[in-house]
């Protein structure tokens, strides 16, 4: 398999009135063509801003990526000029935001939206860019998508507008797809029928995807490795049943015991993760889950966790998986 | 076998839609012809996707909406005929805690005040440190620290505001409490908190709770009784682990299996019930069962006549013609 995205020791800082906040701290990972990267991880935890550094969609100021480097298909992101970025940006990456309403132009129609997108970037002429306009809205589910071509935003429905957007994005065959808690805004059973579109897609044209979400459950029905991220750092990285099935990290054991399971009985109570994310204004020189962790050691108020791997696909960042630290087992709830 | 404490019949809700001076205003029909009762001290939980009319259920249980028809009785009496001052205290007995903990506090009320202020409505407390002391008594129960009365709603995180929200709600001592999405808007580590310390405060105060919310696992976990609702209507009610493990109507059915688990391997042999197309407008409902539209066991019958809820037996109740 070929690397497709190389993303090392990612820094990003935004600067507030308050202080500067360091949203993404020292985060790297690898993306594979064609393969499906899940970001999970609460509100503020530094999924989004990663996500958009690899578009270089950062609004600067006040935001600013401070270090690292972002190598797509062997070239540096941080790099290129804006001119550079707009060659790339919907063409060879794309992305997806989770409210459809505000992603869409309102005073536009569908056609005029993704023909826009071919004529820019491929030089297609008007009726080029019509059948191919046309050829996407079936390939995402859309029925009639002739007449489809001539609606607004507004006279059609959250999935459907989420279905054009897709359309939209894969409409210049991006080799990434980066998407942007993509179910969110919507209900679950047109929630199913978008990652069955995800899932298709995905099957088709081969185009790898970063899955953001906080929804553990979409991520598996449709991730291969997941990476948990909390407080702006990275804590665990793995195929999807290395940290669904048998995670190491105390704030992913956390998260799976906090959600109900469709199998639990009538006694089986939730276990939440007490306390609050730390405040990203402070620098944090010490792992940042320790306040909430019940495993808490001593070293972890001294020093940052580095990234451990027990398996080579499965990184963890935390003191307990140091050959000295005793030795813990996953609750039993977990996995 | 107690009384039940809310006894629903009948009930519609609809809501006008423009209509000009001379023409017949068209009508939502948000809340179509449903009936439910709910035992004291236990969960009824409400689901069914956005628009099928949950919400307007809970407002106008509460009262904060008029019926359109129907009859809605709390303990035995008529809520919805009730006069101004009966109204009063039926309100104390009745209480909601809204979705957006972010939007439901007033920015510049203290949360003491925005606790304390349903206590001085029902004259509940007499002189400042009886109200000082209640109010902390409140904080405490709801797992804030009482000192926090002089703060305001933004030096609290999502999860605490909620906690306010809830304190509030208690404290005219009600014995019935809508939760309307209360977990929506907070972070998955956070909803667990909240469901936690709500389940715990109905066993200490006997609280029963109409729990809305679209999370349908999340509503298995705290609810005794389940009913779902799709386009006004309610197709399904049933104990919440019958329901999850048996069940019954077709759109039950292809909701439940919509719902995403947290297992790769239990994931990948699933196999889904894909909804076509989309939930039809409840300005002109589809004639029959509602359903019928995308539903896979369609028959003649489904076209032209509105399936009756029918009693398969304790108390599981399901509108389908299948079940005839």
């Amino acid at each position: 398999m070929n690397t497709l995205l190389n993303v090392r020791d990612l820094e990003v800082e935004f600067r507030t009135y308050a202080g500067v906040v360091r949203a993404v701290r020292q985060v790297s990972f690898d993306l594979n063509a064609g393969e499906v990267l899940a970001i999970v991880g609460e509100s503020g935890c530094g999924k989004s801003v990663t996500a958009q550094s690899i578009m270089r969609l950062i609004p600067s100021p006040p935001g600013k990526i401070t270090g690292g480097s972002i190598l797509f298909n062997g070239e540096e992101i941080l790099a290129k000029t804006e001119t550079q970025m707009q060659k790339i940006r919907g063409n060879d990456i794309s992305v997806i935001f989770q409210d459809s309403m505000t992603s869409l132009n309102p005073v536009l129609n569908v056609r005029t939206q993704i023909t826009e997108i071919l004529r820019l970037h491929k030089k297609m002429n008007q009726s080029q860019a019509d059948a191919r306009a046309i050829e996407l809205l079936s390939m995402v589910g859309i029925p009639e998508p002739q007449t489809r071509l001539k609606s607004y935003p507004h006279e059609l429905s959250g999935g459907m507008r989420q279905r054009v957007l897709i359309a939209m994005s894969l409409a210049c065959d991006p080799k990434l797809l980066i998407a942007d808690e993509p179910t969110t805004a919507l209900d679950v059973t047109i929630q199913a029928q978008i990652i069955e579109v995800l899932k298709n897609i995905r099957q088709e044209l081969n185009t790898a995807i970063i899955l953001i979400t906080h929804d553990l459950g979409v991520v598996a029905g449709l991730a291969d490795r997941v990476m948990v991220m909390y407080a702006g750092n990275l804590v665990e990285q793995g195929t999807v049943d290395e940290v669904l099935c048998d995670p190491l990290h105390p704030y992913t054991w956390g998260l799976l015991r906090s959600l109900p399971r469709l199998n639990m009985g009538p006694e089986d109570k939730l276990k939440p993760i007490w306390g609050q994310p730390p405040d990203l204004l402070l620098e944090l020189d010490r792992c940042p889950f320790l306040p909430r962790c019940e495993h808490a050691m001593a070293i972890c108020a001294q020093d940052r966790p580095p990234a451990f791997n027990g398996k080579a696909s499965h990184t963890v960042n935390c003191w307990l998986q140091h050959p000295m630290a005793p030795p813990t087992s996953r609750p039993q709830e977990v996995g | 076998m107690n009384n039940p404490i809310i006894e629903v019949t009948n009930l519609k809700k609809y809501f006008p839609l423009g209509g000009g001076f001379f023409s017949q205003a068209e009508m939502v029909r948000a809340v179509d012809d449903i009936s439910f009762t709910m035992d004291p001290g236990k969960t009824l939980g409400l689901v069914g996707e956005s628009g099928c009319g949950k919400t307007t259920v809970g407002r106008t249980v509460i009262g904060l909406y008029k019926p359109t028809a129907g009859k809605i009785l709390f303990e035995g009496a008529d809520v919805s005929t009730a006069s101004k001052a009966d109204k009063a205290s039926s309100r104390r007995q009745m209480q909601m805690i809204f979705q957006d903990p972010y939007a439901s506090l007033n920015p510049r009320m203290t949360v003491g005040d925005i606790v304390g202020e349903p206590l001085d409505i029902h004259h509940l407390a007499k002189g400042k440190k009886e109200r000082r002391e209640r109010i902390q008594y409140l904080l405490d129960l709801v797992g804030l620290n009482p000192d926090h009365v002089n703060r305001y709603p933004h030096e609290f995180s999502g999860g605490q505001r909620q906690r306010v929200g809830i304190a509030r709600a208690l404290a005219v001592e009600p014995k019935f409490i809508v939760c309307d999405e209360p977990i929506s808007a907070v972070d998955v580590s956070i909803q667990a908190q909240i469901v936690n310390t709500l389940e715990q405060l109905q066993d200490e105060l006997h609280l029963t709770f109409l729990f809305i919310a679209h999370d349908l696992s999340m509503v298995k976990y705290i609810s005794h009784r389940v009913a779902v609702m799709y386009l006004g209507k309610i197709v399904e009610i049933n104990l919440s682990s019958e329901l999850y493990a048996h069940p019954v109507h077709p759109y039950t059915k292809a909701l439940l299996s919509a719902v995403p688990i947290a297992d790769p391997t239990l994931e990948r042999k699933r196999k889904r019930i894909l909804l076509e197309g989309d939930v039809p407008s409840p300005i002109n409902p589809p004639p029959g069962c509602c359903f019928h539209t995308r539903c896979n066991r369609a028959i003649g019958v489904c076209k032209e006549v509105i399936p009756e809820m029918q009693d398969l037996g304790n108390g599981h109740l399901v509108a389908c013609h299948n079940y005839h």
